[in-house]
C-alpha cells in the first residue's frame, strides 16, 4: 500500500500553549483511521494544520510524497484533501445542488469572461457539474432535497451533504470532523455504515475524529488517541479498549487524597 | 417551453423599453428627462455595491471613490481642449490631457478601466483584510481620492471643479449602461464564479477548504463593481456636466449603502426599484426646503429636510420588510405569472411552505 498522508513531528503552539506536541503517524491509501480524545486534546488543530488553515509550529505534512505545510486551504484541497466540519458549515445562500456544485468549482477550466459570456465551453461545464451534482446526490440519497434550503434539511441529512460538497472537489483524503457529534447511538451507527459505503464507492481514505470511542469501534480497524496534543496510543479497538493510559485520558487517574 | 417563452418576453420588454427611452427622449420635458437618468446611474451605483456587498459580502465603502475617478477621467476625456484651458487658470493643465479629445463612448469605457486600476491599488491589500478593516480601508481610499482631487492641480484642477463638460449623457446611454451592467452582473451571480462568490459571503472557512481562492474571488467582485461605478461616475459627470471634488463626499458611499440595504441584498431588480424610488422621491420632496405658507404662518425651508425625511422612509422600509422591498429574490416572469394566476391568499400560504 502506498504511503498517502505523512505527518512528520508536527508541533502546534498557540503563544505559550501546545495544542499538537511532536505529533507523527502515516495513512495509506484506502485506509480507515479514527483520530479520538477528550475535549481539548487537539484533535480539530490537527485537522486545521493538515487542511492549512493552521501553519504548523515545525514539523511537516506531506501528501502524495509532496510537502503541503504552510500551502493554502484552497490549494490543499486542490492536491486531493477535502474535509467536514464539526459544527455545520453549509452555504445557506445556496440551494443543496448549489452546495454540491460549488464542491467542483476548483475544477472548472472556463475563465471568468467565458462564464460571463456563456461559451459552449462554459455551457457544457456548467451542464456536467449539474449533471454530476445530482448523481452524487442520488447516491448520497439527497437527490429530493436538491432544490431545498440546506438549513431545511433535518441534521443528519445536513452532516451528509457536507460529506457530498466534500466529495464533490474529487479527494483522494477525506477528513471527517466528529462526524456523528449530536447524534442519537443509532442514528451514529447509521452514519458510520453510510461513510463506509461512501468509503468504497468513491475509492477513498478516511481520516476521522470521533469524541466517543463507542461509535469508531465497529468501523475502524486503526484508533489514534491523543491527549495534550500527544499521541498515547494507536491500534487495533481491542488494543485501546484495554490501554491504561487511555483510560486514565478518558476518566482521570485516582487519586487518594 | 417556459425558458423559450420567457426569452421571448425578455426580448419584447427590452424592446418596448428602448422604444419608450428614444420617445421619451425625444418628447418628454427636460426635468423628468435628468430625473430618470438620474434613476439609472444611481441603480448603477446600487447594483455594483450589491455585487460586493451583497453577493460577495465584502463591506467596501469605496463608491464614491470610484465614482470620482470614473467622473473625472471621463469629464477630462470629452471636454475640449479650449474648455480645459478655460478651466485651468490657476495653474495650466498638463499637455497631454489638454489635447486628448475623445467621443463619449470610449472615454466612458477608459473611466471604467482607469477606475479598476486606481482601485485596486487599495483593493489588493485591503481584500486580504476581514470585516471591519475592510469597510474602514476603502472609506479611507474614498477620502485619499477626495484629497487628490482637491490637490493635483495640474490634472484635476483642484477645489475649483470642473465645469462646462458636454452633456453627452442622455436616457438611451444611461438605461443602456445600466443594462449592460446588469447584464454582465446578472451572468456573473449566476455562474459558478457566482456560487464561489456566494460562499465566500456565506462562510469563508468553509468556501476555502473547498478550494475557493477567497482572494481571487473578492478581487473578481471589485474589479467588475469598481468598473461599473466608474461608468456610472463617468455619465454623473457629463450629466450634471459641472464637478467638484465635494460631489464625491463620503456621504455618496452612505446614500448608496442605504438604496442598496432599502432594495435587497442579493437582489439586482430591487437595487434598481430602490434606487429609481429614491432618486424620484428626492425630487418629489424637494418642494418641502422651500419656504411654506399656510395662510399668514411662514415656515421657513429647511435645507437637507429631505434627507431627514429620506431617513424616516428607509426606516419605515426597514421595519416592514426586513430584507429590503425584494429580499434576495429578483423579478422573474415565472414569479410575474404565479402572481397574476393564483388569488392572493394561496400565493402566500404556498410561498410560507417553501
Amino acid at each position: 500500500m502506498a504511503v498517502l498522508l505523512q505527518l512528520d513531528h508536527l508541533v502546534k503552539k498557540f503563544g505559550g500553549i501546545v495544542a499538537i506536541n511532536d505529533f507523527s503517524t502515516i495513512l495509506h491509501q484506502g485506509e480507515l483511521c479514527a483520530l479520538i480524545g477528550p475535549n481539548g486534546s487537539g484533535k480539530t488543530t490537527i485537522f486545521n494544520v493538515i487542511t492549512g488553515i493552521y501553519t504548523p509550529t515545525s514539523g511537516q505534512v506531506h501528501f502524495n510524497n509532496e510537502d503541503i505545510s504552510g500551502i493554502k486551504p484552497d490549494q490543499i484541497t486542490g492536491r486531493g484533501i477535502a474535509r467536514t466540519f464539526q459544527n455545520i458549515r453549509l452555504f445557506k445562500g445556496l440551494d443543496v445542488l448549489g452546495n454540491v456544485m460549488l464542491g467542483m468549482h476548483i475544477h472548472i477550466a472556463s475563465n471568468v469572461a467565458e462564464a460571463i459570456i456563456r461559451t459552449p465551453r462554459y455551457n457544457l461545464e456548467e451542464k456536467v457539474m449539474h449533471t454530476s451534482g445530482m448523481e452524487l446526490l442520488d447516491a448520497l440519497g439527497l437527490a429530493d432535497f436538491a432544490h431545498a434550503e440546506p438549513t431545511s434539511l433535518p441534521y443528519g441529512k445536513q452532516r451528509k451533504l457536507e460529506i457530498a460538497r466534500a466529495l464533490a472537489t474529487k479527494p483522494q483524503l477525506l477528513l471527517l470532523d466528529e462526524p456523528a457529534a449530536g447524534m442519537s447511538p443509532s442514528d451514529a451507527e447509521e452514519l458510520m455504515d453510510f461513510i463506509t459505503s461512501v468509503m468504497q464507492k468513491f475509492d477513498l481514505t478516511i481520516f476521522l475524529i470521533e469524541h466517543q470511542m463507542r461509535v469508531v469501534m465497529g468501523i475502524c480497524p486503526r484508533i489514534i488517541v491523543i491527549d495534550h496534543g500527544e499521541i498515547i496510543a494507536e491500534g487495533t479497538p481491542e488494543e485501546i479498549q484495554n490501554n491504561n493510559r487511555v483510560i486514565e485520558a478518558y476518566l482521570g487517574v485516582e487519586t487518594h487524597a | 417551453m417556459a425558458a423559450k417563452r420567457n426569452l421571448y418576453l425578455t426580448l419584447v420588454a427590452i424592446t418596448v423599453v428602448a422604444i419608450l427611452l428614444w420617445f421619451a427622449q425625444e418628447n418628454l420635458n427636460p426635468y423628468y428627462q435628468r430625473i430618470l437618468t438620474l434613476s439609472a446611474i444611481y441603480s448603477m451605483f446600487a447594483v455594483t455595491f450589491n455585487l460586493i456587498f451583497g453577493y460577495t459580502g465584502q463591506f467596501s465603502l469605496g463608491h464614491a471613490g470610484f465614482a470620482a475617478v470614473g467622473a473625472y477621467v471621463t469629464a477630462l476625456l470629452t471636454m475640449s481642449p479650449a474648455q480645459k484651458v478655460a478651466n485651468f487658470f490657476l495653474q495650466p493643465i498638463v499637455p497631454f490631457l489638454r489635447d486628448v479629445e475623445l467621443p463619449f463612448l470610449p472615454a466612458l469605457l477608459i473611466g471604467g478601466f482607469v477606475t479598476v486600476l486606481v482601485s485596486l491599488i487599495v483593493g489588493v491589500p485591503a481584500l486580504r483584510l476581514r470585516g471591519d478593516y475592510l469597510a474602514i480601508a476603502t472609506l479611507g481610499f474614498s477620502e485619499i481620492i477626495r484629497v487628490l482631487l482637491v490637490n493635483l492641480q495640474p490634472l484635476t484642477n483642484g477645489a475649483l471643479g470642473l465645469k462646462g463638460i458636454p452633456s453627452n449623457t442622455n436616457l438611451l446611454y444611461a438605461w443602456g449602461m445600466l443594462g449592460f451592467c446588469v447584464f454582465v452582473c446578472k451572468r456573473l451571480v449566476d455562474s459558478s464564479y457566482g456560487r464561489a462568490m456566494k460562499s465566500v459571503r456565506d462562510d469563508e472557512v468553509a468556501a476555502e477548504a473547498l478550494g475557493v481562492n477567497l482572494f481571487k474571488h473578492k478581487i473578481l467582485a471589485y474589479i467588475v463593481s469598481s468598473f461599473f461605478a466608474g461608468i456610472a461616475g463617468g455619465l454623473l459627470a457629463n450629466l450634471i456636466s459641472t464637478i467638484d471634488p465635494k460631489v464625491f463626499y463620503y456621504t455618496l458611499a452612505y446614500q448608496i449603502v442605504g438604496i442598496t440595504v432599502m432594495g435587497g441584498m442579493g437582489s439586482l431588480t430591487g437595487s434598481i426599484i430602490s434606487a429609481s424610488l429614491y432618486t424620484i422621491f428626492l425630487e418629489l420632496l424637494r418642494p418641502i426646503e422651500s419656504q411654506i405658507n399656510i395662510g399668514s404662518l411662514q415656515i421657513p425651508g429647511i435645507p437637507g429636510m429631505r434627507m431627514v425625511i429620506f431617513s424616516v422612509l428607509l426606516l419605515v422600509v426597514i421595519l416592514f420588510y426586513r430584507k429590503g422591498l425584494m429580499g434576495d429574490t429578483e423579478f422573474t416572469w415565472d414569479a410575474l405569472f404565479r402572481f397574476l394566476r393564483k388569488p392572493k391568499g394561496r400565493n402566500d400560504q404556498e410561498g410560507k411552505v417553501a
